[in-house]
């Protein structure tokens, strides 16, 4: 199938999925379904699980180490306290095993007396109370006895390494000898908080069957379940997961609450009564997962015409103090390392170890954007020796139909790169800024206080940059993770003529409420507002698999349309002649209920080594380029981004409004991760664990984004979708930095770009040496 | 304890409280009007953002004593007429229709912050509007889409 580029708001967009013009719609949602749950949300109907009110509820919290290692050798309630009158829960009160149940079993629910405290917010003991004030009063009057332990904090001196890969094309060593010029680069990011608005949330119900009911805010509630029937010994119909209206979760809302759903648990079934556990802000930001930090090292070498022959790329992750998803994101970080470029000869090697620092866990992009922020600033940093415009070095470079990625997999099709690069260059007249930009450094250069340095103290307040980037990102899980899955999605035509669709897959603002009825609607050929969205119930739904990973619409989605057209299929067998659209009522009332269970099946010819690490990596690559400008301020170096063009292939747009709502948040995020977001620790802790300290972009720093929507659709999806939540994460951020340099002449190697840094590389010796901070002639 | 007295959404409200007790939690928990939300409680987040004599304030920074006599407005009262006809009113509307919302936990903060800004007159340029919705913070849509839809129901200046 071709290639197409969609410009919002105009009618090239094709009608395929949409619902017929008498459901139309005024405004910009036209010919689209509006927001399905928008309408609660707006009227402030929609409940949350704070929201919720359950007669008889107690609080609960949380008593956390504030070690970052210690081994625990006693938990000590003050005496002088009458402890009758709340619950106190530790470890010793966990029916089933002490684990949140993930990847590893390495991550207690709470530390045992006698076990080894690991971080500083490490969860110890549960306090539950009739109100909060006497949990304010208790909290600090239990003891914690201790015998501290060395910690560790710099991921490369720790020996526990929880994941390493390797993988390789070509020969290197081969590469380099027949390179005209061999860079090195060395770049750092650090953590990012999600920062959801809404904090983490639980409530734990007790059952009458000795079991829970579980009412929260979460992506995954089958993650929730399985943890829950392990650390409880509970049957599947005892433990029951209820997602409520989840306000944000990227990436943050995937593994963590399962601990907390498992915290509630245990102080409801010993108090026998709900128990509501309501994060605040300073305990979320202190406490829950973050994106990993990570340190990545180049070596590149390059012809003098700009085409890559040999890549060479270390990647460290910081995991935190447990496993978590660590070995999933190193996986993704490492696998596009290289970034979205062609190169024969290639060496890719990642290993993530463990600190005493809070767990690293998911985070929208899941390894990516931290080994993509460093591809791309190599690459721009190649360009320039070179002086070859970053533009023409990718157009080099870019991957192509048929080329093949460091695991050996043949891209046979749905190869978008080229088209998203010239669309973001035609869109930001990137060769006509990038001319009248270098004219504005060349008059700076000199003229201020920094020798050699293009800031100056003259009459221009700011300085102009415009900079590119590129990225891909592979669609749907990693390598044999569907197959492992095996997801379940499914479409009812009820007994009594309803139309419903059940998955696990969660609303947490992307609009799954919304696209799943009009995916379905569309199929069957009937009104949207007729197909139903089943509520995200463990009773309810059969397991569809997590919502992470940009797979909601494109795996799961397409389950769905599998299903409907076998629904479809049914019932017109049924009622020969009869389109589905009149025949279904009656269908059902004379035959009864038809269910589909659409299961998920491999995807035709994708086939991955997870031994070897070798094969499909992905059923597909979703591309994506960013054009950034920037202001910086030329005697604070603070930077403005001013602009964003964001061109992402997404497949097939499902939604455009909800496609560019993706497409603008996500790029927004990485703004922030390249400019503000930053935590700072000392000793293992945050110190910035409060959002008056740690700061995101507000309407006022974000930049103008126009996002452009290019389909290559791919065949193995039966809607052609490739998924659009994480793409713009990969690419805004390089973009930025690279407008950083194009302004003041000198390279940021560590995210995120403040001030401090572009003053410090300005002033380093030599003129401004960032500017060649690690570059060797070959 | 002692007993205040305010208007919420037009309606009479008489709450017995301790004075410092925050209007976010009597909202909330004293009158079960959860539409307004809380992020941060520290006045960073704005998403429990109301209307205090028009003026849009961070309810968790509000002690209920300085409500007393005062007029308080709510997502819930953001227009009652609309909500009695069953629809939404035109802010609500160009906020659903432009994708304004997404998770919809900043929503109640931000339309509140909106109002008061349509109310005072504030017209369809971007600058004002980016200003005026500064102190509710959205993770979710990068803001385009909530400048869009404030400023397509604003009335341009003459």
């Amino acid at each position: 199938m071709p290639t197409r580029t969609l410009t919002p708001g105009t009618e090239t967009v094709e009608r395929a999925l949409v619902i017929d013009p008498g459901q139309r719609v005024p405004g910009r949602a036209s010919g689209f379904p509006l927001r399905r749950e928008g309408p609660a949300k707006l009227t402030g109907a929609a409940k949350y699980t704070d929201d919720l009110v359950f007669p008889g509820a107690w609080y609960g919290i949380t008593i956390r180490s504030t070690e970052a290692r210690a081994k625990l050798l006693a938990i000590e309630p003050d005496p002088d306290v009458d402890w009758s009158k709340v619950v106190l829960a530790t470890a010793a009160d966990i029916p089933g095993d002490n684990v949140v149940s993930l990847i590893k079993d390495d991550q207690p629910l709470l530390v045992p007396v006698g076990g080894e405290i690991r971080h500083h917010a490490e969860p110890v003991a549960l306090l539950a109370a009739p109100d909060r004030e006497t949990l304010r009063q208790l909290k600090g009057r239990i003891k914690l006895v201790t015998e501290a332990l060395p910690p560790v904090f710099d991921p490369e001196e720790s020996d526990h390494v929880f994941a390493q890969y390797e993988v390789s094309q070509g020969d290197v060593a081969a590469g380099f000898a027949a390179a005209d010029l061999v860079l090195e680069g060395e770049y750092r990011v650090g953590h990012q908080e999600q920062l959801y608005i809404e904090n983490q949330a639980m409530i734990a119900v007790p059952g009458e069957d000795g079991g829970i009911v579980i009412h929260g805010s979460m992506q995954c509630p089958y993650y929730i379940h399985k943890a829950l029937k392990r650390a409880l010994r509970l049957s599947s119909v005892q433990a029951r997961v209820i997602q409520e209206e989840t306000g944000g979760g990227f990436g943050g809302k995937e593994e963590y609450p399962s601990m907390l759903a498992l915290h509630a648990s245990l102080l409801a079934l010993k108090a026998r009564r709900p128990v509501r556990m309501i994060y605040e802000r300073h305990e979320d930001i202190a406490a829950t997962t973050k994106r990993h930090p990570a340190i990545v090292r180049h070596r590149t070498g390059v012809t003098k015409d700009g085409r890559l022959v040999a890549q060479d790329i270390e990647v460290v992750m910081d995991g935190g103090a447990y496993c978590t998803l660590t070995p999933v994101v190193l996986s993704r970080g490492v696998l596009h390392a290289g970034g979205p470029y062609r190169c024969p000869n290639v060496r890719l090697r990642g290993r993530a170890t463990r600190t005493n620092t809070p767990p690293n866990g998911a985070f929208r992009g899941f390894g990516a954007p931290q080994t993509e922020f460093a591809a791309e600033t190599q690459l721009n940093r190649i360009a320039e020796r070179l002086a070859i415009s970053p533009a023409d070095i990718r157009r080099r470079n870019v991957y192509r139909l048929n080329d093949t990625t460091p695991t050996g997999q043949v891209l046979r099709e749905s190869v978008a790169a080229e088209e998203v690069l010239e669309q973001a260059l035609g869109a930001s007249l990137y060769e006509r800024v990038r001319e009248r930009t270098a004219r504005d450094a060349a008059q700076r250069r000199g003229s201020g206080t920094i020798p050699a340095g293009t800031l100056r103290t003259g009459d221009d307040r700011t300085a102009t940059g415009i900079g590119l980037a590129l990225a891909w990102h592979g669609a749907g899980f990693t390598g044999s993770g569907e197959v492992h899955l095996a997801s379940v999605a499914s479409v009812e035509l009820t007994a009594d003529g309803r139309l419903r669709v059940l998955t696990a897959n969660t609303e947490m603002g992307q609009g799954t409420k919304t696209v799943f009825p009009q995916m379905v609607a569309a199929e069957l050929g009937v009104r949207v507002d007729l197909v139903e969205y089943a509520a995200q119930d463990t009773a309810e739904v059969l397991d569809s698999g997590p919502t992470v990973a940009s797979r909601t619409v494109m795996v799961v989605g397409g389950l769905t349309i599998l299903a409907a057209r076998k629904l479809k299929a049914e019932v017109e067998a049924r009622n020969p002649g009869v389109p589905f659209q009149e025949a279904y009522r009656d269908d059902a009332q004379a035959h009864g209920a038809t269910r589909i269970d659409q299961q998920f099946e491999p995807y035709p010819g994708v086939v991955f080594d997870d031994e070897t690490y070798l094969g499909d990596a992905y059923p597909a690559y979703g591309w994506a380029a960013a054009v950034a400008t920037v202001e910086v301020d030329l005697d604070t170096a603070e930077v403005q981004v001013r602009d964003v063009i964001a061109v992402d292939d997404v497949g097939k747009v499902i939604h455009p409004i909800l496609c560019e709502g993706q497409v603008e948040g996500g790029t927004l995020q990485a703004v922030g991760y390249a400019t503000i977001e930053e935590i700072k620790l000392q000793e293992g802790r945050y110190l910035n664990d409060r959002l008056a300290t740690y700061l995101i972009p507000t309407a006022l720093d974000a930049p103008h984004i126009r996002s452009i929507l290019v389909e290559a659709p791919y065949s193995g999806a039966p809607h052609g979708a490739k998924g659009v939540g994480e793409l713009p994460m990969d690419v805004a951020a390089p973009a930025v930095v690279a407008a950083i340099h194009d302004a003041t002449g000198v390279w940021i190697h560590e995210l995120p770009a403040t001030p401090e840094k572009i003053l410090a590389a300005l002033r380093a010796p030599d003129g401004g040496g960032a500017r060649r901070k690690g570059a060797a002639a070959a | 304890m002692s007993a205040y007295r305010f208007l919420v959404n037009g309606a009479p409200a008489e709450v017995d409280v301790p004075g410092m007790r925050r209007l976010l939690d009597v909202l909330r928990e004293d009158l079960g009007l959860t539409g307004t939300k809380e992020g941060c409680g520290e006045g960073e987040c704005g998403a429990c953002s109301v209307l205090l004599d028009g003026q849009v304030v961070d309810s968790c920074l509000v002690p209920i004593c300085q409500v007393e006599g005062r007029i308080v407005r709510t997502v819930e009262g953001l227009s009652l007429a609309a909500r009695e006809r069953g629809s939404l009113d035109t802010l609500q509307e160009a906020f659903l229709e432009h994708g304004a919302a997404q998770c919809g936990i900043c929503t109640p903060g931000m339309l509140m912050a909106a109002r008061a800004y349509l109310d005072a007159g504030g017209g369809p340029d971007e600058d004002p509007i980016r200003e005026a919705i500064a102190g509710n913070l959205c993770r979710c849509t990068g803001y385009s889409k909530i400048v869009d839809a404030i400023a397509a129901v604003a009335t341009p200046a003459d």
